[in-house]
């Protein structure tokens, strides 16, 4: 494990019976950057995220973050990462603040009384505190999601569409949040995303994942020079789609 | 202070039970749920008892011996129901993926879903059996210590069902919930709660005689009927529970692994 990677990933494989969902993906990510995963749905994004999280077992490959190999010492590295995803939810029927105080507890939080007023104060949900999770609309619950990502200050944050189901106003002070939480911490961000304005503005580097591997990398400019784009969102859809320079690059590649 | 014993946090393991307390504590329906079934049962139980203990000798001689096998078959069933109750709350609310990526062990999740268990059922069964008491007369504490054991032996076989069966679910998907509320019921014809063993046909004797419960059960009526406490049934029930205890929470953690290959953790719910 290098000293300057959270996340290193080698010849990542995972089949379900005869389909492959991830086909030997390798990538890093360095410490206190934002990397971003991109791709079309199916592409291998929310996979390659469950299996970085030991959510799910790969077929072969290697996975080590934070140090430690999460197949075989995840236990080391729980405790200093968290996550929010649209495929989970905390319980409808608890109050934020009980959801919030139970995952402080599993995290072994100091103070968890003051982590909770301190998150709900810098994320805006002071007001909820009280009301059930089950009751929030879709952008206050994606607030409270990252609150309990936030719970235990994690070292590494793995976020899958942080700011879906926000108004572009939240999604923006979100965005401002998250990387005020990088640059404090020191902190290693990996997202995916199919807001292109969001990786453009958050991501040191960006992985173009399409059927399961990673076609391209680099940083937002590069991946714009190379495509001799104007903006992500036309890369994206070149990649998607096999055109421009996206079908001679991955032409030239083959 | 940090409880850890070789990795296994009981700090974690009370973050669950909070979990489960802040549920339980803000829901009188789901209170009022543990005692109702348990309580029209006794009700009609009793009743019946007190009808047959007019028309039978046996049933004369020792009235309640229906009453007390319904309270600790009931609590058995309670035991197994409520373990996978607890599990499927996880399940219900999609809340499996945020709590298998804390450092929460799974050893340490199914040991927060035994203790539940057991806590669900004697919030139910203590108000029942105390009715029980007021309504027909009959106290089951009359069996003194052997009841302790009785009960423990029924629990740890309600967890052993139990665990086995949310693992079930976990590697199935809620489709197979349904398996919560049937699975301790594939025992009651051969748990000679009702009746003695004696009464089944001689290889389904042999097959009742592999489970726990049928020791359990023969030894109430030992104690009710004859007034002898049989100290070679309650050991035969303990044994075979070690080896379903073992069993079930196998059972659990092979399931939670094959449920972890198949990508059951992520985005399972209602």
């Amino acid at each position: 494990m290098s000293e300057i990677n959270a996340i290193e990933v080698r010849d990542l494989v995972k089949r379900y019976g005869q389909v492959t969902a991830v086909a030997g993906v390798n990538f890093a990510v360095p410490k206190g950057g934002i990397t971003a995963l991109l791709g079309g749905n199916g592409a291998g994004k929310t996979t390659t995220i469950a299996m970085l999280l030991g959510l799910l077992t790969p077929t072969s490959g290697s996975i080590s973050v934070l140090g430690a190999d999460m197949l075989r010492e995840r236990g080391k590295a729980l405790p200093r990462m968290n996550f929010s995803s649209p495929y989970v939810d905390l319980p409808h029927r608890l109050t934020v603040r009980q959801n919030l105080r139970v995952f402080a507890k599993l995290y072994a939080v100091p103070r968890p009384a003051e982590r909770i007023a301190e998150l709900a104060a810098a994320l805006g949900f002071e007001a909820l505190l009280e009301r059930p999770a089950g009751a929030l609309s879709a952008g206050q619950k994606t607030r409270v999601a990252l609150a309990k990502a936030l719970i235990n200050k994690p070292d590494l944050l793995l976020l899958d569409e942080p700011t879906a189901s926000l108004d572009p106003d939240t999604a923006d002070w979100v965005r401002g949040l998250l990387e005020s939480y990088r640059r404090e911490r020191q902190a290693t961000i990996l997202l995916a995303s199919h807001n292109m304005a969001e990786v453009e503005r958050l991501a040191d580097m960006v992985l173009m994942m399409k059927q399961g591997q990673i076609v391209d990398r680099g940083s937002a400019a590069d991946l714009l020079a190379r495509y001799g784009r104007d903006d992500l969102e036309d890369v994206f859809l070149d990649i998607a789609r096999g055109r421009g320079k996206a079908a001679a690059l991955q032409a030239g590649a083959a | 202070m940090s409880m850890d014993i070789l990795g296994f946090s009981f700090n974690r393991v009370g973050a669950m039970l909070l979990r489960h307390w802040f549920l339980l504590s803000g829901s009188w329906v789901r209170l009022i749920d543990l005692v109702y079934w348990p309580a029209v049962q006794m009700i009609m139980w009793g009743f019946l008892s007190r009808f047959l203990a007019g028309q039978t000798s046996y049933i004369a001689q020792a009235f309640g011996l229906l009453l007390a096998g319904m309270i600790l078959w009931d609590s058995l069933f309670r035991v197994q129901l409520s373990v996978a109750i607890s599990f499927l709350e996880e399940m219900w609310s999609r809340n499996l993926g945020n709590l298998f990526v804390s450092p929460l062990r799974p050893s340490e999740f199914a040991a927060s879903l035994l203790v539940m268990g057991v806590t669900r059922t004697l919030l139910g069964m203590v108000p029942v059996s105390l009715m029980a008491w007021w309504f027909f007369d009959f106290s089951i504490y009359s069996m003194g210590l052997a009841l302790a054991g009785f009960f423990a032996s029924l629990t740890m076989f309600g967890w052993a069902i139990g665990l086995a069966v949310s693992g079930l679910v976990m590697r199935q998907g809620l489709g197979a919930e349904n398996i919560a509320w049937a699975a301790a019921f594939l025992f009651l014809p051969i748990s000679a709660v009702y009746y003695p063993v004696s009464v089944l046909p001689g290889w389904l004797q042999m097959v009742a005689w592999c489970f726990p419960p049928a020791y359990v059960f023969e030894g109430v009526r030992a104690l009710l009927v004859d007034g002898t406490f049989r100290a070679d049934l309650m050991l035969g029930a303990l044994g075979l529970n070690a080896l379903y205890m073992a069993l079930g929470f196998l059972a659990f953690m092979a399931l939670f692994e094959s449920a972890r290959r198949r990508g059951q953790l992520l985005g399972q719910g209602e």
